[in-house]
Protein backbone atom coordinates (compact mmCIF):
# COMPACT_ATOMS: atom_id res chain seq x y z
CA UNK A 1 0.00 0.00 0.00
CA UNK A 2 2.23 2.77 1.07
CA UNK A 3 5.81 2.86 0.09
CA UNK A 4 7.74 3.62 3.48
CA UNK A 5 5.12 2.38 6.32
CA UNK A 6 7.75 3.61 9.18
CA UNK A 7 7.36 7.04 8.39
CA UNK A 8 3.58 7.11 8.48
CA UNK A 9 4.64 6.03 12.79
CA UNK A 10 6.75 8.99 13.50
CA UNK A 11 9.03 10.60 11.66
CA UNK A 12 6.67 12.19 8.77
CA UNK A 13 3.64 13.78 9.73
CA UNK A 14 4.91 16.74 10.94
CA UNK A 15 1.83 18.75 10.64
CA UNK A 16 -0.06 16.28 12.54
CA UNK A 17 2.63 15.76 15.00
CA UNK A 18 2.93 19.72 15.49
CA UNK A 19 -0.84 20.01 16.10
CA UNK A 20 -1.10 17.32 18.73
CA UNK A 21 2.01 19.42 20.52
CA UNK A 22 0.41 23.00 19.72
CA UNK A 23 -2.63 21.67 21.54
CA UNK A 24 -1.24 19.99 24.22
CA UNK A 25 1.47 22.95 24.95
CA UNK A 26 -1.40 25.57 24.32
CA UNK A 27 -3.70 23.84 27.01
CA UNK A 28 -0.87 24.00 29.50
CA UNK A 29 -0.11 27.26 29.08
CA UNK A 30 -3.67 28.93 29.35
CA UNK A 31 -4.40 26.57 32.24
CA UNK A 32 -0.88 26.62 34.13
CA UNK A 33 1.77 29.07 32.99
CA UNK A 34 -0.16 31.98 32.11
CA UNK A 35 -2.57 31.74 35.44
CA UNK A 36 0.81 31.47 37.68
CA UNK A 37 2.65 34.18 35.69
CA UNK A 38 -0.55 36.27 35.89
CA UNK A 39 -0.23 36.02 39.83
CA UNK A 40 3.84 37.08 39.84
CA UNK A 41 2.54 39.78 37.64
CA UNK A 42 -0.11 41.37 39.31
CA UNK A 43 1.79 41.08 42.98
CA UNK A 44 4.86 42.72 41.33
CA UNK A 45 2.99 45.31 39.11
CA UNK A 46 2.42 48.41 41.34
CA UNK A 47 6.75 47.98 42.03
CA UNK A 48 8.44 46.39 45.15
CA UNK A 49 7.51 48.34 48.01
CA UNK A 50 3.27 47.39 48.04
CA UNK A 51 4.99 43.67 48.19
CA UNK A 52 7.19 44.76 50.94
CA UNK A 53 4.61 46.27 53.18
CA UNK A 54 2.40 42.79 52.56
CA UNK A 55 5.35 40.74 53.48
CA UNK A 56 6.00 42.62 56.99
CA UNK A 57 2.35 42.22 57.50
CA UNK A 58 2.30 41.15 60.94
CA UNK A 59 -0.49 38.43 60.43
CA UNK A 60 1.36 37.57 57.45
CA UNK A 61 4.56 37.11 59.41
CA UNK A 62 2.64 35.23 61.85
CA UNK A 63 1.03 33.16 59.38
CA UNK A 64 4.21 31.97 58.06
CA UNK A 65 5.83 31.43 60.53
CA UNK A 66 2.63 29.16 61.99
CA UNK A 67 2.79 27.28 58.25
CA UNK A 68 6.67 26.32 58.83
CA UNK A 69 5.74 25.21 62.64
CA UNK A 70 3.13 22.87 61.24
CA UNK A 71 5.10 21.60 58.58
CA UNK A 72 8.09 20.97 61.26
CA UNK A 73 5.83 19.27 63.23
CA UNK A 74 3.92 16.82 61.38
CA UNK A 75 6.65 16.23 58.46
CA UNK A 76 9.13 14.54 61.48
CA UNK A 77 5.80 12.70 62.80
CA UNK A 78 5.19 11.06 59.79
CA UNK A 79 8.34 10.47 58.41
CA UNK A 80 9.13 8.33 61.59
CA UNK A 81 5.82 6.76 61.17
CA UNK A 82 6.01 6.18 57.39
CA UNK A 83 9.61 4.55 57.75
CA UNK A 84 7.57 2.49 60.13
CA UNK A 85 4.74 1.78 58.18
CA UNK A 86 6.91 0.94 55.59
CA UNK A 87 9.06 -1.71 57.38
CA UNK A 88 6.11 -3.38 59.25
CA UNK A 89 4.20 -3.95 55.73
CA UNK A 90 6.78 -4.78 53.66
CA UNK A 91 9.18 -6.78 55.96
CA UNK A 92 6.72 -8.39 59.06
CA UNK A 93 4.09 -10.68 58.55
CA UNK A 94 1.58 -9.97 61.31
CA UNK A 95 -1.98 -10.14 61.75
CA UNK A 96 -3.93 -6.49 59.92
CA UNK A 97 -1.32 -6.02 57.75
CA UNK A 98 -3.17 -5.76 54.99
CA UNK A 99 -4.98 -3.52 56.99
CA UNK A 100 -2.65 -0.89 57.89
CA UNK A 101 -1.76 -1.04 54.50
CA UNK A 102 -4.80 0.19 52.91
CA UNK A 103 -6.01 2.54 56.12
CA UNK A 104 -2.80 4.36 54.92
CA UNK A 105 -3.95 5.30 52.22
CA UNK A 106 -7.13 6.81 53.71
CA UNK A 107 -6.24 10.42 53.55
CA UNK A 108 -5.85 10.46 50.00
CA UNK A 109 -9.20 9.58 49.46
CA UNK A 110 -10.98 12.02 51.93
CA UNK A 111 -12.08 15.36 51.18
CA UNK A 112 -10.06 18.28 53.12
CA UNK A 113 -13.07 19.41 54.50
CA UNK A 114 -14.40 15.99 55.28
CA UNK A 115 -11.00 15.95 57.14
CA UNK A 116 -11.34 18.41 59.37
CA UNK A 117 -15.06 18.35 60.24
CA UNK A 118 -14.00 14.72 61.32
CA UNK A 119 -11.59 15.79 63.32
CA UNK A 120 -13.80 18.62 65.01
CA UNK A 121 -16.26 15.33 65.78
CA UNK A 122 -13.46 13.65 67.43
CA UNK A 123 -11.64 16.30 69.34
CA UNK A 124 -14.27 19.45 69.35
CA UNK A 125 -15.48 20.59 72.24
CA UNK A 126 -18.77 18.46 71.82
CA UNK A 127 -16.55 15.81 70.13
CA UNK A 128 -15.98 12.01 71.48
CA UNK A 129 -13.30 13.41 73.47
CA UNK A 130 -14.41 16.94 74.04
CA UNK A 131 -14.47 16.52 77.75
CA UNK A 132 -11.96 15.07 78.50
CA UNK A 133 -9.48 17.21 76.23
CA UNK A 134 -11.51 20.06 78.44
CA UNK A 135 -10.39 18.53 82.11
CA UNK A 136 -6.79 18.37 80.85
CA UNK A 137 -7.04 21.71 79.87
CA UNK A 138 -5.55 21.08 76.23
CA UNK A 139 -8.00 23.07 73.69
CA UNK A 140 -7.61 20.78 70.12
CA UNK A 141 -10.13 22.67 68.04
CA UNK A 142 -9.70 26.10 66.80
CA UNK A 143 -6.10 26.22 68.43
CA UNK A 144 -3.13 25.14 66.68
CA UNK A 145 -3.40 21.49 67.94
CA UNK A 146 -5.78 21.13 66.01
CA UNK A 147 -4.51 21.92 62.76
CA UNK A 148 -1.19 19.77 63.69
CA UNK A 149 -3.41 17.14 63.54
CA UNK A 150 -5.15 17.96 60.62
CA UNK A 151 -1.85 18.86 58.81
CA UNK A 152 -0.65 15.63 60.01
CA UNK A 153 -3.62 13.65 58.80
CA UNK A 154 -3.48 14.82 54.83
CA UNK A 155 0.15 14.39 54.27
CA UNK A 156 0.55 10.90 55.93
CA UNK A 157 0.62 8.13 53.48
CA UNK A 158 3.67 9.82 51.60
CA UNK A 159 6.42 8.59 52.98
CA UNK A 160 5.22 5.29 53.23
CA UNK A 161 4.33 5.03 49.69
CA UNK A 162 7.55 6.46 48.79
CA UNK A 163 9.54 4.25 50.74
CA UNK A 164 7.56 0.87 50.17
CA UNK A 165 8.83 0.32 47.08
CA UNK A 166 11.95 0.77 47.46
CA UNK A 167 12.32 -1.86 50.55
CA UNK A 168 10.39 -4.31 48.04
CA UNK A 169 13.29 -3.72 45.42
CA UNK A 170 15.97 -4.03 47.99
CA UNK A 171 15.06 -7.20 48.91
CA UNK A 172 16.18 -9.03 52.25
CA UNK A 173 19.64 -10.79 50.86
CA UNK A 174 22.12 -7.33 52.72
CA UNK A 175 19.59 -7.71 55.68
CA UNK A 176 20.23 -11.28 56.17
CA UNK A 177 23.97 -11.66 55.48
CA UNK A 178 23.58 -8.66 58.38
CA UNK A 179 21.87 -10.83 60.43
CA UNK A 180 23.94 -13.79 59.55
CA UNK A 181 27.24 -11.84 60.29
CA UNK A 182 25.84 -11.15 63.81
CA UNK A 183 24.60 -7.62 63.46
CA UNK A 184 21.48 -6.52 65.72
CA UNK A 185 18.23 -5.43 64.50
CA UNK A 186 19.29 -2.26 65.11
CA UNK A 187 22.88 -2.15 63.82
CA UNK A 188 21.00 -3.87 60.67
CA UNK A 189 18.82 -1.15 60.47
CA UNK A 190 21.24 2.07 60.45
CA UNK A 191 24.21 0.20 58.70
CA UNK A 192 22.00 -1.99 55.95
CA UNK A 193 18.39 -0.66 55.78
CA UNK A 194 18.41 2.93 56.32
CA UNK A 195 21.11 4.18 53.72
CA UNK A 196 19.70 1.97 51.11
CA UNK A 197 16.29 3.58 51.66
CA UNK A 198 17.75 6.94 52.29
CA UNK A 199 16.47 8.53 48.64
CA UNK A 200 13.13 6.88 48.96
CA UNK A 201 12.36 8.77 52.45
CA UNK A 202 13.97 11.70 51.43
CA UNK A 203 11.62 12.40 48.01
CA UNK A 204 8.59 11.42 50.49
CA UNK A 205 9.70 14.59 53.10
CA UNK A 206 9.90 16.66 50.24
CA UNK A 207 6.82 15.46 49.33
CA UNK A 208 4.95 15.78 52.95
CA UNK A 209 6.39 19.03 53.38
CA UNK A 210 4.88 20.41 49.83
CA UNK A 211 1.35 18.98 50.70
CA UNK A 212 1.68 20.02 54.97
CA UNK A 213 2.66 23.79 53.76
CA UNK A 214 -0.42 24.02 50.99
CA UNK A 215 -3.25 22.20 53.24
CA UNK A 216 -6.36 24.64 53.05
CA UNK A 217 -9.99 23.02 53.90
CA UNK A 218 -8.82 20.74 56.79
CA UNK A 219 -7.22 23.29 58.75
CA UNK A 220 -9.89 25.62 57.40
CA UNK A 221 -12.27 23.96 59.35
CA UNK A 222 -9.93 23.40 63.07
CA UNK A 223 -8.67 26.73 62.43
CA UNK A 224 -11.18 28.53 63.23
CA UNK A 225 -9.25 31.23 60.96
CA UNK A 226 -8.34 33.61 63.73
CA UNK A 227 -5.81 36.26 62.34
CA UNK A 228 -3.09 36.29 63.79
CA UNK A 229 -3.54 33.47 66.21
CA UNK A 230 -4.60 30.32 64.36
CA UNK A 231 -4.31 31.16 60.71
CA UNK A 232 -1.32 29.32 58.44
CA UNK A 233 -0.25 30.83 55.57
CA UNK A 234 -2.56 29.37 52.82
CA UNK A 235 -5.79 30.85 54.94
CA UNK A 236 -4.05 33.92 54.66
CA UNK A 237 -3.99 33.97 51.42
CA UNK A 238 -8.14 33.62 51.59
CA UNK A 239 -8.76 36.07 54.39
CA UNK A 240 -7.07 38.93 52.94
CA UNK A 241 -8.83 38.01 49.63
CA UNK A 242 -11.89 38.16 50.82
CA UNK A 243 -11.09 41.24 53.08
CA UNK A 244 -10.55 43.01 49.81
CA UNK A 245 -6.32 43.62 50.05
CA UNK A 246 -5.68 41.73 46.85
CA UNK A 247 -1.82 42.61 46.97
CA UNK A 248 -1.70 41.18 50.44
CA UNK A 249 -3.79 37.80 49.32
CA UNK A 250 -1.16 37.62 46.05
CA UNK A 251 1.97 38.36 47.77
CA UNK A 252 1.40 35.34 50.01
CA UNK A 253 0.44 33.21 47.26
CA UNK A 254 3.75 34.02 45.48
CA UNK A 255 5.22 32.94 48.79
CA UNK A 256 3.43 29.68 48.43
CA UNK A 257 4.23 29.58 45.15
CA UNK A 258 7.99 30.23 45.04
CA UNK A 259 8.52 27.56 47.83
CA UNK A 260 6.00 25.07 45.70
CA UNK A 261 8.40 25.55 42.86
CA UNK A 262 11.48 25.06 44.95
CA UNK A 263 10.15 21.71 46.09
CA UNK A 264 9.37 20.91 42.19
CA UNK A 265 13.16 21.87 41.33
CA UNK A 266 14.15 20.00 45.13
CA UNK A 267 12.31 16.70 43.46
CA UNK A 268 13.45 16.86 39.98
CA UNK A 269 17.42 16.95 41.51
CA UNK A 270 16.35 14.04 43.72
CA UNK A 271 15.10 11.77 41.29
CA UNK A 272 18.35 12.97 39.05
CA UNK A 273 20.27 11.58 42.06
CA UNK A 274 18.35 8.57 42.75
CA UNK A 275 18.79 7.34 39.14
CA UNK A 276 22.43 8.46 39.59
CA UNK A 277 22.48 5.60 42.63
CA UNK A 278 20.43 2.54 41.50
CA UNK B 1 15.63 6.94 25.53
CA UNK B 2 16.64 5.10 28.95
CA UNK B 3 17.28 8.83 30.67
CA UNK B 4 13.56 9.95 29.89
CA UNK B 5 12.20 6.81 30.60
CA UNK B 6 13.60 6.66 34.23
CA UNK B 7 13.04 10.11 35.33
CA UNK B 8 9.29 9.84 34.15
CA UNK B 9 8.64 6.70 36.01
CA UNK B 10 9.91 7.63 39.06
CA UNK B 11 8.51 11.07 39.59
CA UNK B 12 5.41 9.89 38.28
CA UNK B 13 5.12 7.21 40.95
CA UNK B 14 6.15 9.61 43.08
CA UNK B 15 3.67 12.84 42.67
CA UNK B 16 0.53 10.97 41.17
CA UNK B 17 -0.87 10.61 44.66
CA UNK B 18 -1.64 7.10 44.83
CA UNK B 19 1.95 5.73 43.49
CA UNK B 20 1.31 2.06 43.77
CA UNK B 21 -1.71 2.22 42.59
CA UNK B 22 -1.20 3.51 39.24
CA UNK B 23 2.60 3.03 38.30
CA UNK B 24 4.93 0.16 37.99
CA UNK B 25 7.66 0.06 41.37
CA UNK B 26 9.97 2.56 40.97
CA UNK B 27 13.02 1.43 38.82
CA UNK B 28 10.45 -0.94 36.49
CA UNK B 29 11.98 0.99 33.79
CA UNK B 30 15.44 1.19 34.95
CA UNK B 31 16.57 -2.87 35.15
CA UNK B 32 15.55 -3.83 31.89
CA UNK B 33 17.92 -6.07 31.40
CA UNK B 34 16.98 -9.93 31.23
CA UNK B 35 19.67 -11.68 32.96
CA UNK B 36 19.99 -9.33 35.79
CA UNK B 37 19.67 -11.62 38.55
CA UNK B 38 17.59 -9.10 40.53
CA UNK B 39 14.72 -9.53 37.83
CA UNK B 40 15.23 -13.59 36.74
CA UNK B 41 14.48 -15.19 40.02
CA UNK B 42 11.66 -13.74 41.82
CA UNK B 43 13.76 -13.37 44.80
CA UNK B 44 12.74 -13.39 48.46
CA UNK B 45 8.94 -13.54 47.76
CA UNK B 46 8.02 -16.57 47.60
CA UNK B 47 10.42 -18.60 49.63
CA UNK B 48 10.60 -18.66 53.07
CA UNK B 49 12.63 -16.13 54.34
CA UNK B 50 15.24 -17.38 56.90
CA UNK B 51 14.86 -15.68 60.66
CA UNK B 52 15.98 -12.50 60.79
CA UNK B 53 17.67 -12.40 64.51
CA UNK B 54 14.17 -11.60 66.94
CA UNK B 55 13.43 -8.44 67.42
CA UNK B 56 11.11 -7.99 70.49
CA UNK B 57 10.42 -4.21 69.84
CA UNK B 58 8.73 -5.19 66.86
CA UNK B 59 5.22 -5.87 68.16
CA UNK B 60 5.82 -2.58 70.71
CA UNK B 61 6.52 -0.54 67.41
CA UNK B 62 2.99 -1.92 66.02
CA UNK B 63 1.20 -1.18 68.32
CA UNK B 64 2.83 2.25 68.29
CA UNK B 65 1.98 2.56 64.73
CA UNK B 66 -1.60 1.33 64.82
CA UNK B 67 -2.08 3.57 68.09
CA UNK B 68 -0.77 6.85 66.00
CA UNK B 69 -2.86 5.77 62.84
CA UNK B 70 -5.70 5.39 65.25
CA UNK B 71 -5.25 9.07 66.67
CA UNK B 72 -5.26 10.73 63.75
CA UNK B 73 -6.80 9.08 60.88
CA UNK B 74 -9.21 6.05 62.51
CA UNK B 75 -10.91 7.57 65.33
CA UNK B 76 -11.79 11.13 63.55
CA UNK B 77 -13.31 8.98 60.61
CA UNK B 78 -15.21 6.66 63.25
CA UNK B 79 -16.36 9.60 65.23
CA UNK B 80 -17.52 11.07 61.39
CA UNK B 81 -19.44 7.71 60.76
CA UNK B 82 -20.91 7.64 64.63
CA UNK B 83 -22.03 10.87 64.11
CA UNK B 84 -24.08 10.47 60.82
CA UNK B 85 -25.14 6.76 61.47
CA UNK B 86 -26.69 8.61 64.83
CA UNK B 87 -29.36 9.99 62.45
CA UNK B 88 -30.79 6.90 60.86
CA UNK B 89 -31.06 6.17 57.63
CA UNK B 90 -34.07 8.35 57.41
CA UNK B 91 -32.18 11.26 58.69
CA UNK B 92 -29.32 11.14 56.39
CA UNK B 93 -31.50 10.81 53.63
CA UNK B 94 -33.41 14.28 54.55
CA UNK B 95 -30.22 15.88 55.22
CA UNK B 96 -28.54 14.53 51.94
CA UNK B 97 -32.03 15.51 49.48
CA UNK B 98 -32.38 18.96 51.15
CA UNK B 99 -32.72 21.36 48.29
CA UNK B 100 -29.49 22.75 48.50
CA UNK B 101 -27.03 19.63 49.49
CA UNK B 102 -28.73 18.44 46.62
CA UNK B 103 -27.96 20.66 43.99
CA UNK B 104 -24.42 20.86 45.36
CA UNK B 105 -23.51 16.67 45.38
CA UNK B 106 -25.28 17.12 42.02
CA UNK B 107 -22.93 19.93 40.81
CA UNK B 108 -20.64 18.07 41.69
CA UNK B 109 -20.98 14.98 40.06
CA UNK B 110 -21.63 16.33 37.17
CA UNK B 111 -18.86 18.62 37.05
CA UNK B 112 -15.95 16.00 38.22
CA UNK B 113 -17.42 13.89 35.48
CA UNK B 114 -16.81 16.64 33.11
CA UNK B 115 -13.57 16.98 34.81
CA UNK B 116 -12.32 13.07 33.99
CA UNK B 117 -13.63 13.29 30.44
CA UNK B 118 -11.37 16.20 29.37
CA UNK B 119 -8.85 14.98 31.67
CA UNK B 120 -8.53 11.56 29.62
CA UNK B 121 -8.63 13.49 26.61
CA UNK B 122 -6.05 16.22 27.27
CA UNK B 123 -4.36 13.94 29.84
CA UNK B 124 -3.26 11.38 27.43
CA UNK B 125 -2.31 13.83 24.79
CA UNK B 126 -0.02 15.30 27.11
CA UNK B 127 1.95 12.31 28.15
CA UNK B 128 1.75 10.99 23.83
CA UNK B 129 3.65 14.68 23.48
CA UNK B 130 5.79 14.58 26.41
CA UNK B 131 6.93 10.68 25.19
CA UNK B 132 6.84 10.73 21.67
CA UNK B 133 6.96 13.93 20.52
CA UNK B 134 10.96 16.19 20.43
CA UNK B 135 11.39 19.51 20.87
CA UNK B 136 13.09 22.44 23.17
CA UNK B 137 12.18 22.91 26.64
CA UNK B 138 10.22 19.24 26.89
CA UNK B 139 11.93 18.34 29.98
CA UNK B 140 10.68 21.64 31.22
CA UNK B 141 7.52 20.52 30.50
CA UNK B 142 7.37 17.50 32.16
CA UNK B 143 8.90 19.02 35.15
CA UNK B 144 5.92 21.48 35.16
CA UNK B 145 3.23 18.57 35.07
CA UNK B 146 3.88 18.34 38.61
CA UNK B 147 3.40 21.61 40.14
CA UNK B 148 -0.87 21.58 40.14
CA UNK B 149 0.09 18.74 43.02
CA UNK B 150 3.11 21.40 44.55
CA UNK B 151 0.99 24.13 44.58
CA UNK B 152 -1.23 24.91 47.36
CA UNK B 153 -4.83 24.26 46.49
CA UNK B 154 -5.81 28.09 47.18
CA UNK B 155 -3.19 29.58 45.08
CA UNK B 156 -3.97 27.42 42.42
CA UNK B 157 -7.81 28.92 42.87
CA UNK B 158 -6.03 32.78 42.98
CA UNK B 159 -3.86 32.14 39.82
CA UNK B 160 -7.11 31.15 37.91
CA UNK B 161 -8.70 33.81 39.54
CA UNK B 162 -5.80 36.64 38.40
CA UNK B 163 -6.33 35.33 34.51
CA UNK B 164 -9.93 34.57 34.01
CA UNK B 165 -11.43 36.99 37.01
CA UNK B 166 -12.87 40.45 36.80
CA UNK B 167 -9.70 41.33 35.83
CA UNK B 168 -8.51 39.11 33.92
CA UNK B 169 -6.20 40.81 30.95
CA UNK B 170 -7.74 38.21 28.49
CA UNK B 171 -11.09 39.88 28.89
CA UNK B 172 -12.72 36.40 30.06
CA UNK B 173 -14.30 37.08 32.96
CA UNK B 174 -15.56 33.90 34.10
CA UNK B 175 -15.67 34.27 37.85
CA UNK B 176 -18.60 32.70 39.84
CA UNK B 177 -20.15 30.54 37.51
CA UNK B 178 -19.96 26.82 37.02
CA UNK B 179 -17.04 27.32 34.03
CA UNK B 180 -14.86 28.86 36.87
CA UNK B 181 -15.51 25.62 39.09
CA UNK B 182 -14.45 23.48 36.04
CA UNK B 183 -11.03 25.36 35.36
CA UNK B 184 -10.28 25.11 39.09
CA UNK B 185 -10.93 21.25 39.35
CA UNK B 186 -9.03 20.88 35.88
CA UNK B 187 -6.01 22.59 36.79
CA UNK B 188 -5.98 20.45 40.20
CA UNK B 189 -6.49 17.14 38.45
CA UNK B 190 -4.23 17.96 35.85
CA UNK B 191 -1.86 15.36 36.43
CA UNK B 192 -3.19 12.32 36.97
CA UNK B 193 -3.77 10.66 33.68
CA UNK B 194 -1.06 12.88 32.35
CA UNK B 195 1.14 10.68 35.11
CA UNK B 196 -0.85 7.53 34.96
CA UNK B 197 -0.13 6.98 31.46
CA UNK B 198 3.40 8.54 30.82
CA UNK B 199 5.01 5.11 32.01
CA UNK B 200 2.84 3.23 30.48
CA UNK B 201 3.80 4.52 27.54
CA UNK B 202 7.49 4.34 27.44
CA UNK B 203 7.23 1.18 28.49
CA UNK B 204 5.32 0.48 25.22
CA UNK B 205 6.49 -1.88 22.26
CA UNK B 206 7.34 0.03 19.18
CA UNK B 207 7.88 -2.87 17.32
CA UNK B 208 3.80 -3.96 17.72
CA UNK B 209 3.44 -0.32 16.26
CA UNK B 210 6.12 -1.22 13.42
CA UNK B 211 4.49 -4.50 12.72
CA UNK B 212 1.10 -2.66 11.98
CA UNK B 213 2.62 -0.01 9.67
CA UNK B 214 3.94 -2.25 7.73
CA UNK B 215 1.00 -4.59 7.60
CA UNK B 216 -1.12 -1.32 6.16
CA UNK B 217 -2.59 0.46 9.06
CA UNK B 218 -3.37 4.07 9.07
CA UNK B 219 -1.96 6.58 12.11
CA UNK B 220 -5.71 6.62 13.07
CA UNK B 221 -6.01 2.90 13.51
CA UNK B 222 -2.25 2.34 14.92
CA UNK B 223 -3.26 4.36 16.95
CA UNK B 224 -7.28 3.45 18.04
CA UNK B 225 -6.38 -0.66 17.83
CA UNK B 226 -2.57 -0.60 19.28
CA UNK B 227 -1.64 2.39 21.70
CA UNK B 228 -5.57 3.49 23.00
CA UNK B 229 -5.70 -0.39 23.40
CA UNK B 230 -2.81 -0.64 25.57
CA UNK B 231 -2.88 2.69 27.54
CA UNK B 232 -6.72 2.07 28.69
CA UNK B 233 -6.18 1.01 32.01
CA UNK B 234 -3.96 3.47 32.68
CA UNK B 235 -6.06 6.53 31.38
CA UNK B 236 -9.14 5.09 33.12
CA UNK B 237 -7.09 4.66 36.65
CA UNK B 238 -5.67 7.97 36.17
CA UNK B 239 -9.47 9.73 35.36
CA UNK B 240 -10.81 7.71 38.60
CA UNK B 241 -8.27 9.32 40.38
CA UNK B 242 -8.56 12.22 39.17
CA UNK B 243 -12.90 12.20 39.15
CA UNK B 244 -12.44 11.13 42.93
CA UNK B 245 -9.96 13.98 43.71
CA UNK B 246 -12.33 16.33 41.89
CA UNK B 247 -15.06 15.04 44.20
CA UNK B 248 -13.79 16.40 47.41
CA UNK B 249 -11.84 19.22 46.30
CA UNK B 250 -12.25 22.38 48.20
CA UNK B 251 -9.39 25.01 48.18
CA UNK B 252 -8.94 25.73 44.64
CA UNK B 253 -12.98 26.06 43.98
CA UNK B 254 -13.51 28.51 47.29
CA UNK B 255 -12.21 31.33 45.97
CA UNK B 256 -13.43 31.10 42.07
CA UNK B 257 -17.07 29.81 42.54
CA UNK B 258 -18.06 32.78 45.21
CA UNK B 259 -20.00 29.64 46.56
CA UNK B 260 -23.80 31.01 45.32
CA UNK B 261 -26.00 28.17 46.26
CA UNK B 262 -27.94 26.08 44.13
CA UNK B 263 -25.67 27.36 41.14
CA UNK B 264 -21.81 27.15 41.64
CA UNK B 265 -21.79 25.42 45.36
CA UNK B 266 -20.04 22.10 45.06
CA UNK B 267 -20.17 19.61 47.82
CA UNK B 268 -17.76 20.50 50.13
CA UNK B 269 -18.53 24.03 50.03
CA UNK B 270 -21.67 23.02 51.00
CA UNK B 271 -20.15 20.72 53.84
CA UNK B 272 -18.18 24.06 54.91
CA UNK B 273 -20.84 26.05 54.92
CA UNK B 274 -23.11 24.05 57.27
CA UNK B 275 -20.26 23.68 59.52
CA UNK B 276 -19.70 27.41 59.80
CA UNK B 277 -23.39 27.44 60.42
CA UNK B 278 -23.40 24.86 63.17
CA UNK B 279 -25.42 22.42 61.07
CA UNK B 280 -23.70 19.41 62.24
CA UNK B 281 -25.84 16.68 61.12
CA UNK B 282 -26.37 17.82 57.68
CA UNK B 283 -22.51 18.59 57.25
CA UNK B 284 -21.84 14.59 58.61
CA UNK B 285 -24.51 12.69 56.52
CA UNK B 286 -23.19 14.63 52.94
CA UNK B 287 -19.24 14.31 54.24
CA UNK B 288 -20.29 10.61 54.76
CA UNK B 289 -21.57 9.88 51.37
CA UNK B 290 -18.45 12.10 49.79
CA UNK B 291 -16.55 9.55 52.04
CA UNK B 292 -18.11 6.62 51.26
CA UNK B 293 -18.28 7.58 47.46
CA UNK B 294 -14.41 8.87 47.13
CA UNK B 295 -13.72 5.51 49.18
CA UNK B 296 -14.63 3.76 47.07
CA UNK B 297 -13.82 5.21 43.44
CA UNK B 298 -9.72 5.20 45.00
CA UNK B 299 -10.39 1.28 46.40
CA UNK B 300 -11.15 -0.12 43.51
CA UNK B 301 -9.16 1.75 41.81
CA UNK B 302 -6.15 0.14 43.30
CA UNK B 303 -7.65 -2.91 43.75
CA UNK B 304 -7.99 -3.43 40.07
CA UNK B 305 -4.32 -1.85 39.30
CA UNK B 306 -3.33 -4.37 42.01
CA UNK B 307 -4.82 -7.40 39.83
CA UNK B 308 -4.08 -6.15 36.81
CA UNK B 309 -0.21 -6.18 38.28
CA UNK B 310 -0.33 -9.73 39.32
CA UNK B 311 -2.01 -10.73 36.35
CA UNK B 312 0.99 -8.87 34.08
CA UNK B 313 3.51 -10.92 36.08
Amino acid sequence: MSAEPLSRLGRAEPLSRLGLRAIALGYLLLLLVLPVGMVFWRTFEHGLSPVWTAVTAPDAVHAFWLSLTLVAIAVPLNTIFGVGAAIAIVRQRFWGRRLLSSVIDVPFAISPVVIGLALVLAYGQTGWFGTTLDRIGLQVIFSVPGMVAATVFVSLPFVAREVIPVLRELGTESEEAAATLGASWAQTFWHVTLPAIRWGIVYGVVLTSARALGEFGAVSVVSGRLAGRTESLPLYVQDRFENFDPTGAYTAAVVLALLAILVLVGMNLLARSRRAVT
Amino acid sequence: MAAPAASASSTSSAMTQLPHALAAPPGAGQDRDPIDPRRAVPVARHRPRPRLRRNHTAPLARGLLGLYLSVFVLIPVAALLARSAGQGPAGIWTSVTSPEARSAIELTLAISLAVAVVNVVFGTLIAWVLVRDEFRGRRLVDALMDLPFALPTVVAGLTLLALYGPRGPLGIDVAFTRTAVLLALLFVTLPFVVRSVQPVLLELDRSMEEAAASLGASGLTIFRRIILASLMPAILSGAALSFARAIGEFGSVVLISGNLPNKTEVASVYVFGQIESDNIAGAASVSTVLLLLTLAIVGATSFLSARRGRHER
